[in-house]
């Protein structure tokens, strides 16, 4: 666990010596901004108060697209540099190495979701008598969960090239996939529609965390994604040694 | 320390190494030499838990490559030959974070000791990527000596070095080989001979020629390649040449110069010169040029078969012997 610790702790510092990860920290809370702005003007005018969904909605989608660019780094940078054989020529398990580097990239995510609790703290100010806790909450826990697993996606990909672009775009590219899933499922009925709606990120995200409900099945369809990617992230690298 | 046998590596379907066997034992220094694609640091990664052989069995420090990886990386220090390197971070950041990687207690120390020992304490706080090739490689070279391993694998340690470092370096591998096992590739011969107890050449995935430094000296004795310029035009002298005994192989290189091979053992260059003014030539120039590696194969091996092999393999203005 020592070495998941000392990884994960050079990747967050990097963050922060990089200005690539300011710009994205700083877009993402840019473009949040605007959305935020004008969906408050939009609920005034219509004269409905807004919930804090103006903020999870937005903020969701946007890491979609965010995330890919803070993870392709990861091991993707390692084989570009040369470093990864000095990382697979250490004393560190594979798995120790890609948990590390997940562990990195989640804390550096937490950091600009924590900064998104701004809106809701100046949201409640502009709302009588203030926005309504549940959703908060939960919209947050269910985001820190399903950016959790977006991050161990990100890094299993990140291991298989070592072009950053590459990794880019595979990687949303599963992201968008797994995030549009379920669009066909109710065309195909019963034969599979089930199936592919449980596969869906937003079935899990939009159903019930969004709406103030915690449900343990989505709680336990995250992890399992965070877990599996993880455990295919180790893989990879493990077979990087047999080629 | 480290024992190899039978050692196989297949990339696909292209054999990098093949029945690699050798053994190197504590306080020993040993030489990897070969060209480049010889299969030198393929070997070497396989003994750092890299990746796994083929086939074949090698053990460090007692344990087994492949079944007991981490004990082996945990004693080995390993000098890549592309040193990796992140060139964002200082490089005292650098050298602590493989310092935590391995577990060391009084890391900061650890640290502290290796910037000392590769001369590099006045350039602790500066970022790696401003750091000059020959700083680089000691910075490579500090973090393989972190833990103060027993067993170092050092592929190509002087190479981009000045010669002032390299001289350096090479003195620190001999002080550390006295109470280490140390292994290192490289293609210069003269640094094999002068820094090892006992060179493997290995070409084209294959040990040819295992023998100490001494011994290699006395076979290669005399073995060199000799350029020689006549005033005027060599006419006859390639022939008159060729019947002095140890001359081979002339190759004419403009109308008044040409360059011979001697044979080892031999030195044929007074004999040489008295031919040359004897035909009534005019003496302009005799001087040795070293033999680049590959040529060193053709005379260490003398197999005529391997021998025919290796020509045209390697391009020469790399394989030049330092010297």
């Amino acid at each position: 666990m020592r070495n998941v610790w000392t990884i994960a702790r050079r990747e967050f510092k990097l963050y922060f010596a990089s200005p690539a990860a300011y710009l994205i920290a700083f877009m993402t809370l840019l473009v949040l901004g605007i959305i935020f702005y004008a969906n408050v003007v939009a609920s005034m005018l219509q004269q409905f108060a807004p919930s804090i969904q103006v903020i999870l909605g937005p903020l969701v989608t946007i890491f979609l697209f965010a995330i890919p660019a803070i993870t392709m780094r990861l091991l993707a940078e390692e084989q570009r540099l040369g470093t990864m054989e000095l990382l697979l020529t250490a004393p560190v398990r594979d798995w120790e190495l890609v948990v590390g580097k997940w562990l990195g990239g989640f804390l550096f995510i937490l950091v600009i979701i924590a900064i998104t609790w701004f809106y809701p703290i100046l949201l409640n100010q502009l709302v009588d008598p203030g926005i309504d806790q549940g959703p908060l909450l939960t919209g947050y826990l269910g985001m820190v969960l399903f950016v959790g697993a977006l991050v161990a996606v990100g890094v299993a990909i990140s291991s298989l090239f070592s072009n950053q672009i590459a990794v880019y775009f595979a990687t949303l590219g599963v992201f968008l996939v797994l995030w549009l899933v379920s669009m066909p499922s109710q065309a195909m009925g019963a034969m599979g529609g089930g199936l592919l709606q449980y596969l869906d990120f937003s079935e899990h995200y939009y159903n019930t965390f969004y709406r103030g409900v915690i449900d343990l099945s989505d709680i336990v369809y995250f992890l399992s994604v965070t877990i599996l990617a993880l455990f295919m992230g180790s893989v990879s690298v493990e077979t990087r040694r047999w080629r | 320390m480290i024992q190899v046998e039978g050692l196989t590596k297949d990339y696909g379907l292209r054999r990098a190494i093949e029945e690699v066997t050798f053994n190197a034992r504590k306080g020993e220094i040993v030489g990897f030499l070969g060209p480049n694609g010889a299969g030198k640091t393929t070997t070497m990664r396989i003994l750092c838990g890299y990746m796994p052989p083929t086939s074949g069995k090698a053990s460090v420090a007692g344990y087994d490559v492949v079944d007991q990886s981490l004990e082996v990386r945990r004693r080995v220090g390993y000098l890549p030959e592309t040193v990796p390197l992140y060139p964002d971070m200082t490089v005292f950041e650098y050298l602590m974070f493989m310092a935590d990687l391995r577990h060391l207690k009084d890391a900061e120390d650890q640290v502290d000791t290796v910037l000392e020992i590769v001369n590099m304490e006045d350039r602790a706080d500066g970022y790696i990527g401003n750091l000059s090739k020959g700083m680089r490689q000691r910075v490579g070279l500090a973090q393989a000596l972190l833990h103060q391993p027993e067993v170092l694998i050092l592929d190509e340690p002087t190479i981009g070095l000045d010669p002032a470092q390299t001289f350096e370096v090479r003195k620190l591998i001999q002080e550390l080989g006295r109470e280490r096992t140390v292994l290192l590739s490289t293609h210069i011969l003269s640094e094999a001979q002068q820094v090892c107890n006992r060179v493997l050449i290995i070409n084209k995935g294959k040990i040819v020629v295992e023998d100490s430094p001494e011994s290699l000296q006395s076979r290669l004795a005399g073995a060199q390649r000799v350029a020689l310029r006549v005033s005027g035009m060599i006419d006859d002298l390639e022939s008159l040449l060729l019947n002095i005994p140890g001359v081979m192989r002339i190759t004419p290189m403009d109308a008044s110069s040409l360059e011979f091979e001697t044979q080892p053992g031999q030195d044929a260059r007074p004999e040489v010169a008295r031919v040359v003014v004897g035909a009534g030539y005019d003496l302009l120039e005799m001087r040795p040029i070293g033999l680049s590696l590959e040529e060193i194969f053709l005379q260490l091996t003398r197999d005529e078969t391997a021998a025919s092999d290796l020509t045209g393999e390697i391009p020469e203005n790399e394989m030049m012997e330092e010297g």
